[in-house]
């Protein structure tokens, strides 16, 4: 800050000024007060101002989180679906190991091999960058693996056991049309667990985007979080990963709220817990 | 499915009890770089092909088994028992002990758990120990959760009134006569987890946050052959496979835990 040649008094005052001759208490409740003022400091190498930066930058991940969304969310729940209605046929036991392999796949190495194969090998997409819908394709599709596999897990072992239930039995029973039932009676009422996945994948979609965005060059938050740890760069690290658990929060409690309008036997009561 | 489900299980200690072997069988050295035979692609001398110094894929590949299914045993471990010390006592005592612990839990939930894994080894020296404390830090919660519920059920059966009738201490009443109780449902959620630790321990590996080089983590390898993917995919492919078909082993037998012990709290943990 002050290069080699500075006089103790110079760094004192410093010291000072920044509040480092308080103690570490001191030190911890300034630094909370101004995260809460929205100020979270300066980059230690560019010396840009963190919260404009990730204010930048934050739609980028947003966008690319509401389109691996769009994808892992009908592929998910269809393949939900089909494990649901299939149970015990070939196609049940094939979404489900596939469902599984998702699961297991590494996000960095599906990202490393879907650039390999579709930019490096066959051409049709662009293997990095920030902008349109090509640069968002394998992105997208890469963060949407794991979320849809968990999405299609659920969705399965919900949908499965909403139709075991008599209401479900009952409509069978009046002799409704099949897709009716599982219209309005089976998935309707299986909606609410397939909500909070898809509510909590939303956190796996901002851990996830530190490795996408990465290996994509995509120009979002989570990218700026690895430049970060590369330089240890501390005040960039605290103000993304604030962000993010911020975003995911607000996030779940959307969730939660959404409950409400789902089923209405849930309301909110101040005792429940 | 679920019947063949120890097979998967099988397959997974036969690639561990291989790393841990490896040192007995004829393969080059992990570590040696060879200059002559910088990436070579899949051949007879080199079954996996070499990376960019000239190193054995196969033989690192295998070594680093050992390191990463390891790292993966240790964090669950350290994550069970840490999430069932705390399950215990806010399920046992109850009331504002209960409140705290569960506060603390919800807190740790709301970070995204990889967030979590990447926040705590930034802050600490990189390292095997490191890659094994951040991973339990985001993992301890479910097992705090799980077993919680499993000693509010068990508490009120009649052999733990027995116990505290004839006078036994809370100590004594916990390990005893509760634990013993909880310990299959706590190996059950281990095994669950597996699959999921071992991609957060690659993931770690992979933004240089875990094992330091010249060790051989597949998460490692993959970050370090990043650059060389067009000349030689081979580098990254490998290493890649054996990640996901661990992961997927483990995965595979967690459904057929899941699908024998059918607890509530397991059955929703993806």
């Amino acid at each position: 800050m002050v290069g080699e040649r500075a006089t103790p008094e110079t760094i004192e005052s410093i010291r000072k000024e920044i509040g480092a001759d308080k103690g570490f208490a001191a030190q911890y409740l300034g630094y909370l007060k101004l995260i809460v003022s929205g100020n979270f400091g300066r980059s230690y190498y560019s010396n840009r101002d963190v919260l404009s930066d990730i204010a930048a930058k934050l739609p980028n991940t947003i966008k690319l989180a509401f389109a691996a969304m769009a994808i892992a969310v009908p592929c998910g729940m269809t393949a939900g679906m089909i494990m649901a209605y299939r149970k015990g046929r070939l196609s049940e036991r094939l979404f489900s190991m596939i469902s599984i392999g998702g699961l297991s796949l590494p996000v960095f190495w599906v990202g490393l091999m879907a650039m390999l194969i579709f930019s490096l090998q066959l051409k049709l997409l662009p293997p990095s960058g920030t902008g349109g819908l090509r640069f968002l394709i394998l992105p997208a599709f890469v963060l949407a693996v794991p979320a849809l596999s968990s999405l299609a897990r659920v969705a399965a072992a919900t949908i499965e056991e909403t139709m075991g239930l008599p209401y479900v039995r009952t409509a069978k029973a009046k002799g409704l049309v099949p897709m009716k039932i599982a219209a309005v009676h089976v998935l309707k009422n299986a909606l609410i667990p397939i909500v909070t996945i898809i509510g909590l994948d939303f956190g796996s979609y901002l851990s996830g985007a530190v490795v996408t965005e990465t290996i994509f060059g995509w120009d979002g938050i989570g990218r700026f979080t690895m430049e970060g740890i590369i330089m240890r760069d501390y005040p960039v690290i605290m103000g993304c990963i604030i962000t993010c658990t911020a975003v995911f929060v607000i996030v779940n409690m959307l969730t939660d709220i959404l409950y409400h309008y789902l089923d209405p036997r849930i309301r909110f009561h101040g005792q429940d817990r | 499915m679920a019947r063949i489900g120890n097979v998967y299980f099988l397959i997974v200690i036969f690639i561990f009890a291989l790393s841990l072997a490896a040192p007995l069988m004829p393969l080059h050295a992990p570590e040696k770089i060879d200059l002559d035979s910088l990436r070579e692609p899949p051949g007879l001398n080199h079954p996996f092909g070499t990376d960019h110094k000239g190193r054995d894929i196969l033989s690192r590949v295998i070594y680093g088994a050992k390191i990463s299914i390891s790292v993966a045993i240790a964090a669950s471990s350290t994550s069970c028992l840490v999430g069932s010390l705390v399950g215990l006592t806010a399920g046992y005592y109850g009331g504002r002990i209960d409140t705290v612990l569960m506060t603390i839990v919800d807190f740790i939930l709301s970070f995204p758990a990889l967030l979590l894994a990447i926040a705590v080894s930034v802050v600490l020296p990189p390292g095997i120990y490191t890659a094994m404390i951040a991973l339990s830090a985001a993992g301890w919660t479910s097992f705090a959760r799980l077993i919680r519920g499993q000693v509010l059920t068990i508490k009120e059966l009649s052999f733990v009134e027995a116990a505290k009738a004839i006078g036994c201490s809370d100590a004594r009443v916990l390990f005893v006569h509760i634990v013993p109780n909880c310990l299959r449902v706590g190996f059950v959620m281990i095994g669950i987890k597996m699959g999921g630790f071992i991609i957060a321990e690659a993931t770690l590996g992979f933004l240089g946050l875990g094992v330091q080089p010249p060790a051989s983590s597949w998460g490692a390898m993959i970050s370090s052959s990043r650059a060389y993917i067009l000349t030689a995919p081979w580098t990254v492919f490998f290493p890649g496979l054996m990640i996901t078909a661990t992961a997927f082993c483990f995965n595979l037998y967690a459904e057929k835990l899941k699908a024998r012990y059918d607890l509530g709290a397991i059955k929703n943990s993806v």
